[in-house]
């Protein structure tokens, strides 16, 4: 039986283009609300743009928080991608939220005196590779990715940071735990390289 | 280090490519969609598709391009062009499209800025602003006048003040578009770019009058801008897309290389 692909819908940002790039790479993932189907998937997707604050809040209202923390605990494979690596966290300053929890750490603003350095940071930027890991097998150490973002991640512990990159601060690009990966780029926006790594997700058993 | 990007300007007139010189004369010069996707495997960093559909039964028909579109390429792309409202701004999101260009309606109804951030947040929002050289002075301390329809209608805003204003309002890009330089192939207006470049914290995407690599070099170092939009230079293939960024590169520009 086919395996049963579900990215996480609460309303924050373009499901569908993540959807396009799961198919891509022959992947037919379902855009879902129902808790009950996260609980129940094989691997689950998790991304999002958008406000935090709101963000946590639809997941809360339509109890998606628990099934996310449900599924984590399960061992499946969780792939959070720039909104969803954000919320994984313990907390945001974003609207001062407190988020999920399952990796140990914060989400800050950036914050520069050199007003040439632009917020959010849009655009594509380098991402090294700090240590390897399964999704990563098709990319390369300062390979580029498509960023969108004002808040980036800080995890508490080093062994969960797996990219960094440069923008006024050396910030986590990608960060692991056990059976969840998240990116702070948009691979699905990140051409063929940011596909490879959703073709790795495809097969990753962690 | 962040890249600066080439972004490919499509404008699509009842669901074709067109190009227009001065925003007059344009013509239809092929399928949107094959373009996408052959710029995509090029090494385009972003696409913006605009449409210039004159009649608004037709404007439907803009849909199904940024669906087909979204199918082809996987790198942002934003749509322009007759985006009046939240609902239509949804619509685009919906079929595919990552960003919406604001221009006319922003002018008309500034509020719509706001209500599009809050809606699909500030990052997706982009400004566009048709600018006009005019006359210094009290009225235009920048000597610059945004225009609308084309470049038909003066606004009595002025450039730079409509640019601050934008960015207030909630706009997460500026694409500063000179009137005067677009279809010209002479070059960007470097000292207008530069002048809103300096002044906002949001990036600026320079637009009109690219006709050689010389004057991407140019926008992107002393003009400032954070990305250079071009058109007929690739449309016609008389440049390639990864050639026009292994010729930035050679000259220190930094750029994506490996797609």
């Amino acid at each position: 039986m086919a395996e049963s692909i579900i990215i996480v819908d609460y309303e924050a940002g373009n499901l569908r283009s993540v959807q396009r790039a799961c198919h891509e790479v022959g992947m037919t993932a379902t855009i879902s609300a129902n808790p009950d189907d996260l609980v129940k998937a094989d691997r689950v997707i998790f991304p999002g743009v958008g406000s935090a604050a709101s963000a946590v809040d639809t997941l809360r209202e339509r109890g998606l928080d628990e099934a996310l923390k449900t599924f984590y605990r399960s061992g499946r494979p969780l792939l959070g991608i720039c909104l969803g690596a954000q919320i994984v966290l313990e907390f945001t300053e974003e609207d001062k939220r407190n988020c999920l929890g399952l990796v140990a750490g914060v989400c800050v603003r950036f914050d520069f005196a050199d007003r040439t350095l632009k917020v959010p940071h849009i655009g594509w930027n380098e991402v090294e590779i700090v240590q390897p890991h399964p999704l990563l097998a098709n990319t390369r150490s300062g390979d580029e990715f498509y960023f969108v973002h004002s808040y980036y991640v800080v995890p508490t512990h080093q062994e969960n940071v797996y990219g960094v990159t440069e923008y006024g601060v050396r910030f986590c690009s990608m960060m692991g735990q056990d059976n969840l990966f998240a990116t702070q780029f948009h691979l699905e926006k990140s051409g063929r390289l940011g596909i490879n790594i959703l073709g790795e997700f495809r097969c990753w058993k962690p | 280090m962040l890249s600066k990007r080439i972004i490919a300007c499509l404008d699509v007139r009842d669901g074709k490519l067109a190009k227009s010189v001065r925003f007059v004369d344009t013509k239809d010069i092929g399928d949107p969609v094959e373009k996408a996707r052959e710029y995509y495997l090029d090494g385009l960093d972003e696409l913006v598709l605009y449409d210039i559909t004159a009649s608004s039964d037709k404007r439907d028909i803009m849909l199904d391009v940024v669906e087909a579109v979204a199918q082809e390429v996987y790198i942002p792309f934003s749509v322009g062009g007759g985006i009046r409202s939240v609902a239509d701004a949804s619509k685009l999101l919906w079929a595919g499209a990552e960003k919406i260009n604001l221009n006319s309606a922003a002018v008309e109804r500034p509020a719509l800025i706001a209500e599009c951030a809050h809606a699909i947040g500030t990052q997706n929002v982009v400004l566009s602003m048709d600018i006009k050289k005019t006359r210094e002075g009290r009225e235009f301390p920048s000597g610059y006048e945004v225009v609308i329809n084309g470049g038909r209608t003066p606004t009595g805003n002025d450039a730079l003040d409509w640019a601050l204003q934008g960015e207030q309002f909630g706009a997460g890009e500026l694409v500063v578009n000179s009137i005067d330089a677009d279809g010209t192939r002479q070059g960007y207006e470097i000292k207008l770019t530069r002048m809103i470049a300096e002044a906002v914290s949001i990036p600026v995407i320079a637009s009109g009058g690219a006709g050689k690599p010389e004057h991407l070099l140019e926008v992107l170092t002393e003009g400032k801008a954070d990305a250079a939009l071009i058109a007929s230079m690739v449309h016609y293939n008389e440049y390639t897309v990864s050639g026009l960024k292994q010729w930035l590169h050679d000259k220190g520009v930094k750029v994506r290389m490996r797609w």
